[in-house]
């Protein structure tokens, strides 16, 4: 009995899943096209900017830097063996750019910016602040998701970058003054090794697709959120969880693209 | 009744999925009266509102507002309509990260581009008429349930709308502040020459101040007229809802399939669909 219930389950989960997928995608074209209507603030854009770039600033320092450090010490165990220490800063700087750093930040990003996010939009549905901005005739596309959306796309390229360089530094600082590594080696291998186009701005373009995807997702569950205090916390953790899983989903995607 | 309509419904019909909500519900708003409109919990008054407001699409009907059919106009035109609309939420709706005085001046500042001395001066007029100018700096979370509601009731008038909608506007508050709302209403609606539309459970205080009333049930109008009328009505339901008694036409009871006893001696488990 059980086998045969599981087919119709799985048709119902699919037709259910179909339309919300819609109306999601719906969702982000109105708020993306919201950034035109006379009720988009850049002060509330940059608001948001601040909110979510300069709050995440130092959590996403000290995960740089501990990633960094961690790549030094693993990179060099396994290197210190072929006598290839010298390809050590290659190696630091093409898994930071080009993996660590946009999935690292995004994930993160997910955690500190995401469930806020998520748990602000569905507490001003659950308090009618989303309804009584309706009344006043002011679009709460433009003045509350837009704004927060853009952020996003424009915030996490930019806490990536910096995400890279803490975390490369962080691999310095453990490969030639703790492990002793040449100084000069480390840099000039990464120097002749890493392109500009090839794994910076690649990486950086990852990191601006996820930071749209985790704004999306955070977003949409807190507008698409039940308006009771289960229907908050329920969403939140969604938003967490599917915003994670689509950053790593997406990772395989994007670099089966790029760097093949 | 013989006054201008501002809002008429004709035979509107709405349902949330399979459940019908309003089945043929015509209705008139005369201009510059408060209208209270009453009914049973989830019997579909706030929803009337949010129809009225343009939240909302009737399945069938038609709704019109200020002669404007509200379903021929595109957003934008509901929106401009909506310009002219104010309405007070069940939860005052105030927005948390704005001090009161904010959150008055909220939809000036987003549809007009006012000096700040103006701006200011018409925040302070309102503020001052629902008595809370000294409030003007506090934030949401620093007013009682009764101030917040005043506040939500000076950002509502801000923009000297001609149609105010009020939602369960004495919901939760103690007497003092349900005299306050009460008083506030009429005068404010008689001030703005605006019309008001009063979803409300409390029949005593909003007979007090309502010109006309209409009661749903079953999502149909089974009783309008003056208060007097009201309270004077034949029809069953509208007795029971206005005299409070429990039991009646609408039941004390929720259905159950089978009998009391049969019930308590079956082997159902506790929670178990009987």
């Amino acid at each position: 009995m059980a086998f045969l219930d599981f087919v119709p389950n799985l048709g119902r989960q699919v037709l259910l899943t179909i339309p919300n997928l819609g109306a999601a995608a719906r969702f982000l074209l109105r708020s993306l096209v919201a950034v035109i209507n006379r009720h988009f603030s850049i002060q509330q854009l940059l608001k948001q900017v601040y909110g979510f770039g300069v709050r995440s600033l130092l959590l996403m320092m000290v995960a740089a830097f501990f990633t960094g450090m961690v790549l030094g010490f693993q990179g060099y165990y396994a290197l210190v063996r072929f006598g290839a220490t010298s390809a050590l800063g290659t190696l630091v700087a093409l898994s930071l750019l080009r993996e660590l750093g946009p999935v690292l930040t995004a994930l993160l990003f997910a955690g500190r910016a995401g469930s806020a996010l998520t748990a602000e939009i569905s507490s001003m549905k659950a308090t009618e602040q989303l309804s009584a901005m309706e009344m006043m005739a002011v679009n709460p596309f433009a003045w509350v998701v837009a704004p927060r959306l853009w952020a996003g796309i424009i915030v996490v390229p930019i806490l990536c970058a910096i995400f890279d360089l803490v975390g490369i530094f962080g691999g310095y600082l453990i490969s030639v003054p703790v492990l002793g590594v040449d100084g000069g080696t480390f840099w000039a291998q990464m120097q002749s090794n890493v392109t500009f186009s090839g794994d910076i701005l690649t990486g950086l373009f990852k990191a601006l697709c996820f930071g749209l995807v985790v704004t999306w997702i955070a977003a949409w569950q807190g507008y698409a959120a039940q308006p009771t205090a289960e229907g908050v916390g329920n969403a939140t953790t969604r938003s967490v969880v599917t915003a994670s899983l689509a950053v790593l989903g997406l990772d395989f995607i994007l670099t089966a693209l790029l760097f093949t | 009744m013989a006054a201008e309509a501002l809002v008429e419904l004709e035979n509107v019909h709405f349902s949330r999925g399979p459940h019908p909500v309003l089945a043929g519900v015509d209705m008139r708003i005369p201009r510059g009266a408060i209208v209270s409109l009453m009914g049973a919990s989830g019997g579909g008054k706030t929803t009337m509102l949010n129809l009225m407001a343009g939240t909302l699409a009737p399945q069938s009907g038609r709704i019109r507002v200020a002669g404007q059919d509200l379903q021929t106009l595109d957003f934008e035109g509901v929106y401009r309509l909506r310009r002219r609309m104010g309405m007070l939420f069940q939860h005052s709706a105030l927005f948390t990260d704005f001090s009161a005085f904010e959150n008055v001046a909220f939809p000036l500042r987003r549809h007009f581009r006012l000096d700040e001395s103006i701006l200011r001066k018409l925040v302070l007029m309102k503020l001052e008429a629902v008595g809370l100018r000294g409030a003007a700096g506090l934030m949401p979370a620093e007013l009682s349930g009764g101030m917040g509601r005043r506040v939500a009731l000076a950002r509502a008038v801000v923009m000297d709308p001609m149609l105010i909608f009020y939602d369960e506007p004495f919901t939760g508050l103690d007497p003092i502040s349900v005299g306050i709302i009460a008083t506030l209403i009429r005068r404010l609606n008689d001030a703005l020459g605006a019309t008001s539309i009063l979803v409300s459970h409390d029949v005593q205080e909003t007979f007090s101040i309502a010109d006309y009333g209409y009661i749903l049930a079953g999502g149909k109008i089974i009783a309008e007229g003056s208060p007097e009328a009201l309270r004077a009505s034949d029809s069953e339901l509208a007795r029971q809802f206005l005299g409070g008694q429990p039991d009646g036409p609408v039941p004390f009871h929720y259905p159950a399939r089978d009998n009391y006893a049969t019930a308590l001696t079956g082997s159902a488990a506790a929670g178990e669909v009987i």
